[in-house]
């Protein structure tokens, strides 16, 4: 939840005392089909994702500025400029989005909204007061681009930048600390405490706080970093000049490459979360991962597969751009082979969906042979092993047009591959060794296959860093070669990111089941049931088509503001 | 069929994965005495979809591949040469695509697949004859006292008495009852069941049975008693040590902290 304006705010902060004296616990909604559930999830499904776009993007702009500055290479500090013009228009759509939702609540939930401000209403002022800041610190960063733009007054507007991203950080951190309590409240929190009674310190900082921050924060740079690439895309595919051309394919592959970068390390965060919620609630836990929701899970393994296969293809086409790459190709098919192995495995269900026929001859609802790819041990050793294939893909792309001139060239190539060989080695020994142990010893050993992963990464990026310093070049890339179907793997990836925030924040909050706060305000309106997992999936699918609608229309009025200031230089 | 032709190949990939996916894992492997059975449709469907994105994302990862891969069938489109083929195929696909859809939708005798979650959350405490038990944390008291033959022997006796006619007296869920339920019995030598799970969890559906299952996700179909009306609390954890114990399996711990789970 992230809300509007200061004004709107405070006045609603001011009706709880109003609602308190009587009223309904609910109030009546009924537009478009749409019941009041409904309608408070789209608000705060599209506030959450613009609010992720105006998280993303800034960290993606100041670290593409700072790349600018210290190698002095211009070409960045143009691609940090176009994204922070985009996002004065995504700040209006995110605050938009922020009201909409709280006047849902607010009127819609009046008596939880009068529970919610009467624990939280000195947060909801700090909030408008930094989404103030915010606003005034992303208006300077950008008006004040070419103002500053030497020196140390650069260094001051980089600056900026940073600030920009503090106050979204606080901001968001806020924001989470209302949606986690309603999630774990404190322990002494019960059906009969009075909100009033509550501390606000211990409310914001519950259980889930700093893993949801965390996690939030990182995907928020995943999230960045695809929405980059997916603007990029747009851009390439109604580029009219091979100069255009070549800069927004440059523009793709960078904001691919922090993307997948950063995705690599949000599953730690994400079993962090994981952790905390079973600790917090063990009836939790089980709903979330072996109960109702397992199924988000299956679906989410499917997509993260979808993302896997998109980020190596698309670096594979870039590979054609690149003079020396052509000794690499016969590798792309063993590293799809894994790919998709790893895909059917981490996507095979443990419990299949059958009709009664083939769960009687399964003898369960359990696969007797497929059943063994069903449990973490194998997803585990799948993921890991698709991990370092798209790690290898990156390598291979990054060495396609150099040749190290070191003399121990051939030694640091072979220790990569040592490297290479060895974590595979220990993934999948731990992965067969999981299923000869009991389930509190494995889940020690995805630790094991995880660190074996993340070490081989940092070893092989400082030999191949070592090895690469002054190596001579087969050739320039040539930016803008990309065939099309190359920019429709990046939308697909932004697609697939949204889509995917959108289920898994389904999960996140429909663990709660019948609470407004978890076992401690009880939802009692109509809608207190959870909804089933198709009509969900088909909710959150109108959302990501809105956003995507919404979004298409803020690329579209980028390139008309940058088509206009050409056309006045040009005159 | 030129197999060295892109398209071929990947048509012959597809037709491999299928024939291995279909008939391999569901009757080839049990002729070489690897226990398996024929795959659920609907994952016969994820797993062809998942090798022709694969098919389609090699063949289009070079731009001589890709323009091969496609040129019989462009050609097929646009060759006059090929007109009958054409002809054959422009009236072929759309009835193959309707008789799938007609597959799809036709009314049959048959239920429609089920997704059942089968390990559902369990409580954080529940009563049992009258008595709050907190579930969480909670291990089997008769591992630390008395005498651990005594408890196995007591429940040797109760699963002998109440649990054969459905588990089987093998523990794998065949007993005489089992091909009449729907779902199956349990198989505890299944290391996706008892394995799996705390003591304190399989305390709680032995207790609550069928009827005691959640809400969430309901409507369940279980044909478990809920046995707390029959036996008793050491009757019940004796069961619990005797299940573990014939299957040679061990119970899911608590962590120190808390406990943890795994996706199903």
């Amino acid at each position: 939840m992230r809300a509007a304006t200061g004004a709107g705010l405070a006045l609603l902060v001011a009706m709880p005392l109003l609602a308190q004296a009587a009223g309904p616990d609910y109030g009546e909604f009924g537009i478009f089909g749409l019941d009041r559930r409904g309608a408070v999830w789209i608000a705060a499904q599209l506030h959450l994702l613009f609010a992720a776009f105006v998280l993303g993007v800034p960290m993606f702009a100041v670290v593409i500025e700072a790349i600018g500055i210290f190698t002095d290479n211009e070409r960045y500090d143009k691609l940090a400029k176009e994204f922070t013009r985009l996002l004065l228009v995504a700040y209006s759509a995110t605050a938009i989005w922020g009201a909409i939702l709280v006047f849902f609540i607010s009127t819609l939930y009046p008596r939880f909204w009068v529970y919610l401000t009467a624990i939280f209403a000195p947060s909801m002022w700090l909030y408008a007061a930094l989404f103030f800041f915010e606003s005034f610190t992303l208006y300077l960063y950008y008006y004040g681009w070419d103002a500053w733009k030497k020196g140390a007054a650069k260094k001051f507007h980089w600056g900026l930048g940073i600030l920009l991203n503090i106050w979204g950080t606080i901001v968001m951190f806020i924001a989470n600390g209302w949606l986690t309590y309603m999630m774990s409240p404190p322990p002494d929190v019960t059906v009969d405490t009075a909100p009033q009674t509550v501390q606000l310190w211990s409310a914001i900082n519950n259980a889930t706080w700093m893993p949801i921050n965390i996690h939030r924060l990182i995907a928020n740079v995943v999230f960045g970093g695809a929405i980059v690439g997916a603007y990029a895309a747009y851009r390439f595919l109604t580029s009219e000049s091979d100069e255009e051309r070549a800069h927004y394919d440059w523009m793709g592959y960078t904001g691919n490459l922090i993307a997948i970068g950063a995705l690599i390390v949000l599953p730690f965060a994400g079993y962090w979360l994981g952790r905390e919620i079973y600790e917090f609630s063990q009836q939790m836990g089980i709903t979330m991962m072996g109960g109702f929701m397992s199924w988000l899970w299956i679906i989410q393994a499917f997509l993260i597969g979808v993302l896997f296969l998109a980020g190596n293809y698309y670096l594979w086409i870039g590979m054609g751009r690149i003079p020396g790459a052509e000794r690499f190709q016969p590798y792309i098919k063993w590293m799809l082979l894994v790919l998709v192995v790893g895909v059917i495995v981490w996507a095979t269900p443990n419990t299949m969906i059958a009709s009664r026929d083939e769960v009687a001859a399964m003898g369960g609802q359990q696969h007797p042979f497929l059943g063994v790819l069903g449990v973490m041990s194998a997803k585990n050793t799948a993921v890991n092993l698709m991990i370092l294939t798209t790690f290898l893909s990156f390598m291979l792309y990054r060495r396609a047009n150099k040749e190290p001139v070191v003399s121990w060239a051939k030694t640091g190539t072979m220790l990569q591959g040592a490297a290479f060989a060895i974590a595979a080695v220990i993934v999948v020994f731990y992965g067969i060794y999981g299923y000869f142990v009991t389930a509190i010893v494995r889940i020690g050993f995805s630790v094991y296959q995880v660190l074996a992963v993340l070490a081989t990464i940092i070893f092989v990026i400082l030999i191949d860093s070592a090895m690469l310093r002054g190596a001579k070049s087969r050739g320039e890339i040539q930016w803008g070669k990309m065939p099309a179907r190359s920019q429709y793997a990046l939308l697909i990836l932004a697609v697939t990111f949204t889509w995917l925030m959108g289920l898994m924040g389904f999960a996140r909050s429909g663990i709660r089941q019948h609470w407004h706060v978890y076992e401690v305000i009880r939802d009692t309106s109509e809608q207190a049931f959870t909804p089933a997992l198709g009509p969900a999936a088909t909710m959150i699918s109108i959302c990501v088509a809105i956003f995507f609608g919404l979004v298409g229309m803020i690329f579209w009025l980028g390139g008309l503001a940058e088509k206009s200031v050409y056309e006045e230089t040009a005159k | 069929m030129n197999l060295k032709h892109p398209f071929w190949q990947g048509v012959l990939v597809l037709v491999l994965a299928y024939v291995v996916i279909k008939w391999g894992i569901g009757y080839l492997l049990p002729m070489i005495g690897v226990p398996s059975a024929p795959v659920p449709s609907t994952v016969v469907t994820q797993y062809m979809l998942t090798v022709l994105v694969g098919v389609l994302l090699y063949m289009s990862a070079e731009s001589d591949r890709w323009a091969a891969f496609k040129a019989p069938m462009v050609r097929t489109m646009v060759d006059p040469g090929r007109r009958a083929l054409r002809g054959i195929l422009l009236v072929g696909l759309p009835l193959l695509v309707g008789w799938v859809a007609y597959q799809g939708v036709k009314p049959s005798f048959g239920a429609p697949a089920t997704l059942r979650s089968i390990h559902p959350a369990p409580p954080n405490s529940i009563t049992f004859r009258g008595a709050t038990m907190e579930l969480a944390g909670l291990e089997n008291p008769l591992r630390h006292s008395g005498d651990m033959e005594a408890h196995l022997a007591v429940g040797n006796a109760v699963y002998t008495r109440n649990c054969v006619p459905c588990h089987g007296d093998l523990l794998d869920g065949q007993g005489h009852f089992a091909s009449m339920l729907t779902p199956v019995p349990a198989d505890f030598t299944n290391t996706g069941t008892i394995v799996q799970l705390t003591e304190s969890y399989v305390f709680w559906r032995i207790a609550k049975g069928g009827p005691g299952l959640p809400n969430e996700g309901a409507p369940w179909n279980s044909a478990m008693p809920a046995w707390e009306t029959i036996l008793d609390e050491n009757e019940t954890w004796s069961v619990i040590l005797f299940l573990y114990e014939r299957t040679g399996s061990t119970p899911r711990t608590w962590e120190e902290e808390g406990a943890e789970g795994e996706a199903h």
